[in-house]
């Protein structure tokens, strides 16, 4: 790997590193299941397993009406601490999309 | 390794285990080990009247597997101490990485 970069803390030479750059900062992340995750990243490892502060869960629920419509609905959960494991996790993103 | 030694931090606390089937469980974390299975204390089923056929069930073992969330006292976490940490491990990796 040849290294032109500032230095070990600031380099993104790999995909991590762009998670690294995210610790304390809020993220958005999209997980199995229909579900999004935005929370501010205290940890990760290789796994993608995460700890997340003050995160915000939405779960899309999509349901069929009487005449055979599809509906989503979200619902939305708090949690002030939240380990993930990792396997779940499809993606990782630091802009938070509004 | 991170993780494992993080819950370890938290034994004894009171934690609430999200399963990939939409089953919470509630109960004091006695022991974790390094795959993240959890041994639960205590336990009570957070919407017992949808999964009343755990509610019998005090104690249990969990597969770490089978694991989504866990929710934690954010009091009994310190955010500083494991952002340090996560950067460590992942300079290490990255150490490791390059020695092939």
């Amino acid at each position: 790997m040849a290294d032109i970069d500032d230095g070990p803390s600031t380099s993104v030479s790999e995909p991590l590193d762009l998670v690294r750059l995210c610790l304390d900062e809020v993220v958005f992340v999209k997980l199995r299941g229909d579900r999004e995750l935005k929370g501010r990243l205290h940890a990760y490892d290789s796994h993608c397993n995460m700890v997340l502060g003050d995160v915000e869960e939405t779960i899309y629920i999509t349901e069929e009406d009487e005449e055979e419509q599809e509906i989503t609905r979200t619902v939305k959960k708090q949690s002030e601490m939240l380990f993930v494991r990792g396997d779940s996790v499809v993606l990782i993103s630091p802009q938070a999309p509004s | 390794m991170l993780f494992f030694s993080f819950f370890k931090t938290l034994v004894d606390h009171e934690v609430t285990v999200e399963l990939k089937n939409e089953i919470s469980l509630r109960g004091t974390l006695k022991s974790v080990d390094q795959y993240l299975n959890i041994k639960l204390d205590d336990v009570s089923v957070v919407e017992d009247v949808r999964w009343p056929h755990l509610s019998s069930t005090r104690n249990m073992f969990i597969r770490g597997s089978v694991v989504r969330y866990v929710h934690l006292p954010a009091a009994a976490v310190d955010t500083a101490l494991l952002e340090d940490a996560t950067r460590r491990e992942a300079a290490s990796a990255a150490a490791k990485a390059k020695q092939g």
